[in-house]
């Protein structure tokens, strides 16, 4: 596999060919936000937060599904990135009911840790305030809709890394919904096989173990890539 | 030197915030000396006055009374800082606005009627218990605000770094975790 | 079938002609108004009368000008009669007699119609959308197999290529690079897409080409197969065409019993088949990557490009994806050669265009013009301008995607790159006139809320942006908005575009740049004073 070289935010970078910029990134040690992407399942590119700046392109490129090529400019903290994360953060906020000083995942979210990175101090435009349900029927998980910024990690993580295929999305724009089943209540699903990789995967507080505090909030994600890792590349790294 | 000229309200707020200040502990004497409390649920004020420098506003916009008042903080303070989750975003106070169009007889109706045991009776008295807005709404949909101080309660060392700014004529600078909501 | 077979079918076909024609248009808009009565009631009465061997009843596509249906086409006098019921259409006849018939006329010198130049509709309100042999008969089929017998499927994309056509769906790419991209993309198999499914509101092009020509659109994919390596092929519809699906299945089932359609075409190695997938009410489903996801049974969303589907589309296979329009000039090219077709239009646009005239026009119907037609032309000279005399204001094209042009620039010749100058688009050929009536910040809340309620979902810009771009449109109607809001809007306008996954995110915020750009004081007459203002940063002691 041929060696590219780039460069990112000045600093040469070099990876295999068919990395994508994230990739390239990471092992770099410079930190590109995400939100949709989740080490061991495919990239979908939806977020926008990883979006970069690439010389010779008028279009920003996601990082998570773009790949390098020989010889690319890439930026990731200029601006004018700032300023869309910033302003993307803040539709996310506005858009459910995100009641940070309420929510189980209160310290332990990905979304309010962006929020503050990005210096989000007060959303601009007004709350939605959508009304939308809360699904406690399942005997060890809850999932909050109010809570969900519908980036799909909890399908992805169903369809493929636990085979199950119970998550999926509903609906459109809006009034998309993450439905179980043929959207029946978690309780009653006959797909779910209780693994708790979707919980395991989300960024926020929809989706949650019943009866954890707060403190004890805290998700493995490891666990998922160690999952994927030693699927595919027959290695088992603790 | 001038004192500062400092003021305190809560509107739609728990007071947890103003709790907060109030942890300030020894910094509290050291305020002291540097500003004037001109008003506050703190201090024995009955009016808000002109020529306020700095207002600290906890809670959202909730009822009539709270919409009046902050007209006349607006106009009568030079810089005005959302104090708390509650005036920075709506937070638990906005909560009641997902009920749709009649939030607020829905929430007037649950608490005072289905959950009372005795005498169940809705709150009224004109001209003393001010009507329930429609939507609950943060301090900057209503009025123009200069800073927030995110936090459900903010802690006492975020207050103190934004009121030490204002104090050096500097505009606060929060940022990192010291933004953190909740 | 061969050459031989075809030509016979021709034949026997022009044979069967009988001295008068009355074709009817049995296209969805005449249709609406009755036209199938009005057809029935001319069968019955030229039966009574006893003219059968003298007069054929046909049913044709689109007569063009819509908005005077049910329309009566009378040859050899060539004669076109406009709101024909079914009660009057008897009358008819005695324009066979040598008579006067107390019906209405359309002008025909009109330049409504002088002006069109029919490539894409040559055969619309000519040839019975539901009969292959009136297609044949049109020469039909026969550029399909001059190509397979005659031509290298390197020889059909170079003649594209030189022709100069351009993707008709509104981006605008030249089709032959496409094709000769899927074309050298590697793989066993490969599929041919034909993009029906048409969402912008007020467009109706694509539906007319179905209604009334199906097969050119057939001709055009098989055409595209040979080229590129295909077998197989999709149409893609939306389901709110049922008239369209119905012609094509029709269309489809008659190519197929013929062999024009299956395995070894006109006797060439070429195997094509075509399928037709109908859509379920998403106007995302007309972006192609979520077309195909439609396609393959998934959720109708689109994903990130690179990788494009001429590389890697359905199963991961390349594809052709083509508009029907694009699809439609195809058997024209390799009928009359490349030259010709690269003769009409201008330097980088070649070709015609079908717009779907509508809104405050006169003459609201279908029309085709060659690329380069001015804007004044077609509005005022062919639409006959706005009703009761009204000042014309301003031109929409490209439906949500698009934007205003204002009266002042309607000498813009159209084509793809002086729309974009303009800041609005070509487009798939929606074009709606405003007059001084039209409120344009209502009509850019218009086409928001169009793109709210059909935004996919999967990316945040677009389906939380969107939201919040037409609450504040709603604001700044509905008077309660400041000049902080109106900023607020240009901002979200300028991330929505340059973040949003697809192209309805993308081209979300056109209507209201468009707007802005053009009629901003109509934004600006709404506005009120902020209450107060915040105080710059100052220092608070001393």
């Amino acid at each position: 596999m041929a060696a590219l070289t780039l460069t990112i935010d000045g600093k040469p970078v070099s990876a295999p060919a068919g990395t994508t910029v994230l990739e390239a990134a990471q092992d770099a040690g410079i930190r590109i936000p995400t939100l949709c992407h989740l080490e061991g399942v495919y990239d979908v590119g939806a977020c926008r937060l990883c979006l970069v700046e690439v010389a010779g392109s008028n279009k920003l490129l996601p990082a998570c599904t773009t790949q390098i090529a020989e010889g690319m400019e890439v930026w990731t903290d200029t601006d004018r990135l700032r300023k869309y994360r910033r302003m993307t953060l803040e539709l996310l906020f506005a858009e459910r009911n995100h009641v940070c000083s309420v929510c189980v995942s209160n310290g332990n979210c990905e979304l309010q840790a962006l929020a503050w990175e990005a210096g989000m101090d007060h959303v601009r435009y007004p709350y939605q305030h959508p009304q939308l349900e809360v699904d406690q029927t399942h005997p060890l998980f809850g999932m909050d809709h109010n809570r969900c910024i519908l980036c799909t990690r909890c399908v992805r993580v169903c369809w493929h890394i636990e085979g199950a295929g119970t998550k999926n999305v509903a609906g459109r724009g809006a009034d998309c919904r993450i439905i179980t089943d043929l959207n029946q209540p978690w309780g009653e699903s006959d797909s779910c096989t209780n693994c708790g990789k979707c919980v395991m995967a989300c960024p926020t507080g929809a989706l949650y173990y019943k009866g954890v505090t707060t403190g004890e909030m805290v998700r493995d994600r490891r666990k998922l890539e160690f999952i994927v890792t030693a699927r595919e590349q027959k290695q088992w790294i603790a | 030197m001038d004192r500062l000229k400092l003021a305190t309200v809560w509107l739609g707020g728990c007071s947890g915030c103003h709790m907060s200040f109030l942890d300030l502990d020894e910094f509290l004497l050291e305020l002291g000396q540097r500003v004037d409390v001109v008003y506050s649920p703190l201090v024995d004020a009955k009016e808000y006055p002109e020529g306020v420098d700095v207002c600290l506003i906890e809670g959202a916009v909730a009822n009539t009374d709270h919409l009046e008042l902050l007209e006349r903080i607006r106009r009568c303070t030079r810089v005005l800082v959302s104090f708390g989750d509650c005036a920075v975003t709506g937070n638990v106070t906005a909560m009641r606005n997902v009920l749709g169009p009649k939030n607020a007889e829905l929430v007037l109706q649950r608490a005072y009627l289905e959950c009372a045991q005795d005498n169940p009776m809705l709150p009224r008295a004109e001209g003393i218990v001010p009507a329930l807005l429609p939507k609950v709404v943060p301090v900057h949909e209503v009025v123009p605000v200069e800073h927030y101080l995110p936090g459900c309660p903010p802690p006492a060392d975020r207050i103190r770094a934004v009121l030490e700014a204002l104090l050096e004529g500097r505009a606060p600078a929060l940022e990192g975790p010291q933004l953190k909501f909740g | 079938m061969d050459l031989n077979q075809l030509l016979a079918i021709k034949e026997r076909e022009l044979a069967s002609r009988k001295p008068y024609t009355l074709r009817v248009c049995t296209a969805a808009g005449c249709l609406s108004a009755g036209s199938d009565q009005v057809k029935k009631q001319l069968e019955r009465a030229v039966a009574e009368a006893g003219l059968s061997d003298q007069v054929e009843v046909r049913c044709v596509g689109c007569l063009r000008l819509c908005c005077q249906g049910p329309l009566v086409h009378v040859d050899p006098v060539n004669e076109l009669y406009q709101k024909v019921g079914p009660e009057t259409a008897p009358a008819l006849l005695e324009r066979v007699r040598g008579g006067a018939p107390p019906l209405e006329k359309a002008d025909l010198q009109h330049p409504f119609f002088t002006r069109q130049f029919s490539i894409v509709l040559a055969n619309s309100g000519v040839v019975d959308p539901e009969r292959i042999e009136s297609y044949i008969a049109a020469d039909g089929y026969r550029a399909l197999h001059d190509a397979v017998i005659e031509m290298e499927p390197r020889e059909v994309i170079q003649a594209v290529m030189a022709s100069g056509l351009r993707g008709r769906g509104g981006a605008g790419f030249p089709t032959g690079l496409k094709w000769s991209t899927v074309a050298k993309s590697g793989g066993a198999r490969k599929y041919v897409v034909c993009n029906a499914d048409e969402g912008d509101p007020g467009a109706f092009m694509d539906r007319s080409v179905l209604e009334s020509d199906p097969h050119s659109v057939l001709e055009g994919m098989a055409i595209a197969a040979y080229a590129v390596g295909a077998e197989q092929g999709f149409i893609y519809v939306r389901a709110e065409y049922p008239l369209a699906i119905r012609r094509l299945r029709m269309a489809i089932e008659q190519a197929r019993r013929l062999g024009i359609l299956g395995s070894g075409i006109f006797g060439s190695p070429l195997n094509f088949n075509v399928e037709l997938r109908i859509g379920a009410g998403a106007f995302v489903c007309g972006e192609e990557t979520a077309l195909m996801a439609s396609i393959e049974g998934r959720r109708g969303t689109p994903r990130p490009r690179p990788p494009f589907p001429a590389e890697s589309g359905l199963w991961g296979c390349p594809t052709l994806i083509n508009n029907v329009e694009t699809f439609a000039n195809v058997p024209a090219i390799l009928r009359n050669g490349a030259e010709w077709f690269a003769s009409i239009g201008t330097e980088k646009s070649k070709g015609t265009k079908v717009f779907a005239l509508a809104g405050r026009v006169k003459n609201t119907g279908l029309i085709e013009v060659p690329m380069g037609t001015t804007l004044r032309t077609i509005v005022e000279e062919m639409g006959g301008g706005a009703p009761g005399g009204a000042r014309i204001k301003a031109v929409q094209t490209g439906g949500p995607s698009g934007g205003c042009v204002p009266a002042e620039l309607m000498d813009v010749e159209v084509d793809y790159e002086s729309l974009t100058r303009l800041g609005s688009i070509m487009g798939s050929g929606g074009m709606i006139v405003m007059d001084e009536t039209t409120d344009m910040v209502d009509v850019a809340r218009f086409f928001m809320e169009f793109c709210k309620d059909e935004s996919c979902g999967k990316c945040i810009p677009c389906r939380a942006g969107t939201v919040q771009m037409y609450g504040l449109l709603t604001k700044i109607l509905e008077g309660r908005a400041t000049a902080r809001d109106l900023a607020t809007l240009e901002e979200l306008c300028d991330m929505v575009k340059h973040t949003s996954l697809c192209g309805l995110g993308q081209t979300a915020p056109n209507p209201v740049l468009s707007t802005l750009r053009f009629f901003r004081h109509e934004y600006e007459r709404r506005l009120r004073p902020e209450r107060h203002v915040a105080s710059a940063v100052q220092p608070v002691t001393g």
